[in-house]
């Protein structure tokens, strides 16, 4: 290792090393809006904006549990399927003549068992994440069809759907954002400023040091995924009523840009780095970037295209960039690096 | 790993032997199905609804091979169903512009893209360090938002391709469909390099340890770059026989298809921890998971829970494997412990 540097200097390059990513994803927000802008002048209206934000309300509230996943090491690939199934089940059970609030409760059962199943086959049998929600995936939307079939039920009372696509009062803020901000605020709080927080961090990166040092892993990670599934269930109720339409095939293949906006966001897949806030800004970088090559008319084909190859540049890039610098400085030996 | 500790272990008895082998326990699972939805109804064994089976189990065999590979180094492909997509459709429109295509060149097409898109995922993994789920989600994007942009809306027909191809897809030798002739040669060409060739072995050792495997002196990284090119030759070469086996094919063609490949690599014993499984078990459990498939509509299950018991299955099958793998190794390691 190199000696260290003098203090003022550590502190900025330690800054930069947090904020590096997440930095440089939040410059690309604003690029993205100034490309939008200069593309329309109808881009950077309140309204416009509200309803670009609006459409990823599920993917970015799916993608705070799935920050908290990533960061121990784990995944969850059956998150859709726990939205479709509990936008089934509310459906059904507002069908049934169930009262709302009691339906929307027991659907947040549901999602919780769906996770709760998911964490016990993880933790208790110790099967990877990745097979287990496989397997899931399929369960779950399979059970989401055992309850709806291909029926739609679309008869919401209007005082909740409005929920679902209305605005906070007196702004232009959708109420599914602003609920995901406030949640956002909340899981940045529990992350970065509690000891569940850091021994998520203490996992990620070792787990069988973490153990030695007292955290209750197998706890810890029963409780991500049960959260994961609580809110995959509060995005099935707000995909519900801002569609207006409970159906067994709601959000199928989002999980895909749940965790490539994870990803995206600097959250490492071998778990124990990243940040709410990279991930947050990942979600509004892809979401932005879909509204503004909508708005021009470019097709969706080329969005798909966009949010893989961000994907894969956010880690081939300071990949390289690393690689580059390595081999500068194998190039030019500086006096004391000589041995 | 695995084959090491049999190697060294004193010899226990042939059936336990053949019991504490994962292969041995999905064929009796197999056969089970298979009788047991027979003595219900007879029809199942019929000739016209093995063919079917057989026919509609083939894609995923056939890409459950390069998937197998890549899962033995430790690594996962995404990106094959996209791969499968735009080699179905591009090889497709090359029919319709060239209606005389021979048949093979058609092949050699859809293995030379999907080698080339294969390639891709290579670079990135084994030279660019991007880890394999975050490359191949992004390719899977990637291609298949290219296959959006070539397809363009439109689609192609059986009534579009040469009559040639289509009867190549339908004809059979002795009995036997030619696509699944076709699938079965590549599997067991690939079972046996893996099992018995240097470069086949080294996959297991990349897969093991890779630290290791770069001490006994294997290029860890040109084998990877190999392992996820011939993952994307396969589901090229799928791609074609998909267009075969559909004559219509969109952009859409072949969507989810990674994740019931995963499915059937893991419950044909295939680790996703790296460097355990055999292409057989692979094979195996791609063809349980289809004729659970079609037991399920033989037994007349409501289509709509068809899904649910398949996923439901396939975490059954998981976690009796990882019990039964735990106990063979506690009972391995009383047997070390004097």
């Amino acid at each position: 290792m190199k000696p260290a540097p003098p203090a003022p200097s550590s502190l900025v390059a330690r800054l930069r090393g947090l904020l590096g990513w997440e930095a440089t994803i939040i410059l690309l927000v604003f690029v993205a809006l100034l490309a939008g802008a200069l593309l329309s002048p109808d881009f950077l209206t309140a309204s416009n904006l509200s309803f670009l934000t609006a459409n990823f309300s599920e993917v970015a509230l799916m993608a705070l549990s799935m920050t908290l996943l990533v960061i121990v090491a784990e995944i969850d690939l059956s998150v859709a399927s726990i939205l479709g199934l509990c936008s089934s089940l509310l459906g059904v059970l507002w069908a049934a003549h169930v009262p709302m609030p009691l339906a929307i409760a027991l659907t947040f059962v549901a999602g919780g068992l769906a996770g709760l199943l998911n964490g016990l086959l993880v933790t208790r049998l110790g099967l990877p994440s990745l097979a287990v929600t496989i397997g899931t995936l399929a369960l779950y939307r399979g059970l989401a069809y055992a309850l709806l079939g291909d029926r739609a039920i679309a008869d919401f009372p209007a005082a909740y759907t409005n929920l679902g696509f209305g605005m906070v009062p007196g702004t232009q803020i959708p109420i599914p954002i602003a609920l995901f901000l406030v949640l956002a605020i909340l899981t940045t709080v529990l992350l970065h400023a509690t000891a569940f927080g850091r021994g998520l961090y203490a996992i990620g990166a070792n787990e069988v040091a973490a153990r030695f040092a007292g955290l209750r892993v197998e706890r810890v990670k029963l409780t991500l995924f049960v959260l994961s599934g609580l809110m995959a269930a509060l995005a099935g109720v707000v995909y519900t009523f801002r569609f207006s339409s409970a159906r067994a095939d709601n959000a199928t293949g989002f999980e895909l840009g749940v965790i490539a906006a994870v990803l995206l966001g600097g959250v490492s897949i071998f778990g124990g780095r990243g940040s709410v806030v990279g991930a947050v800004a990942a979600v509004f970088l892809i979401g932005i970037i879909n509204g503004a090559l909508t708005i021009v008319d470019v097709s969706n084909e080329v969005l798909t295209i966009v949010t893989g190859l961000l994907l894969i540049g956010s880690v081939l890039v300071p990949n390289l960039l690393g690689r580059l610098r390595v081999a500068r400085e194998r190039r030019q030996p500086r006096g004391d690096a000589v041995s | 790993m695995t084959q090491l500790a049999e190697a060294s272990a004193p010899a226990p008895g042939l059936l336990a032997r053949l019991l504490a082998r994962r292969e041995v326990s999905l064929v009796l699972i197999l056969l089970v199905v298979l009788l047991g939805t027979a003595a219900i109804n007879p029809r199942f064994l019929g000739a016209g609804s093995v063919r079917d089976l057989l026919l509609n189990v083939t894609i995923i065999a056939l890409v459950v091979v390069g998937q197998t590979i890549v899962l033995l180094m430790k690594h996962v492909d995404l990106s094959v169903s996209s791969t499968v997509g735009l080699t179905a459709f591009l090889s497709g429109a090359l029919f319709i512009a060239h209606p005389g295509l021979p048949i093979p060149l058609a092949l050699l097409f859809g293995v030379v893209l999907g080698a080339a898109l294969g390639a891709v995922n290579g670079l990135l993994v084994a030279y660019g360090r991007v880890p394999a789920l975050v490359a191949t989600l992004g390719t899977l994007y990637v291609f298949r938002g290219i296959t959006y942009a070539v397809v363009h809306g439109g689609q192609i027909n059986a009534a579009n391709l040469p009559p040639a191809f289509l009867s190549f897809a339908t004809g059979s030798v002795l009995g036997v469909p030619n696509l699944v002739l076709l699938v079965l040669v590549v599997m067991i060409l690939f079972g046996i390099y893996l099992g018995s060739y240097r470069g086949g072995r080294e996959y297991y050792a990349v897969g093991s340890n890779a630290e290791a495997a770069t001490l006994a002196g294997i290029n860890v990284t040109r084998r990877t770059l190999t392992g996820f090119v011939i993952s994307g030759a396969i589901a090229g070469l799928a791609g074609v026989l998909y267009l075969a086996r559909y004559g219509t094919v969109d952009a859409s063609a072949g969507t989810g298809l990674e994740l019931q490949v995963i499915a059937a690599a893991v419950v044909g014993g295939v680790s996703i921890n790296g460097g355990v499984g055999t292409l057989f078990g692979a094979g195996i459990g791609a063809l349980l998971l289809g004729v659970m498939g079609s037991a399920l509509v033989t037994l007349r299950a409501p289509s709509f829970y068809q899904q649910a018991i398949q996923g439901a299955l396939l975490l059954l099958a998981i976690s009796i494997d990882i019990v039964v793998s735990r106990r063979t190794a506690r009972r391995l390691g009383q047997r070390r412990t004097p």
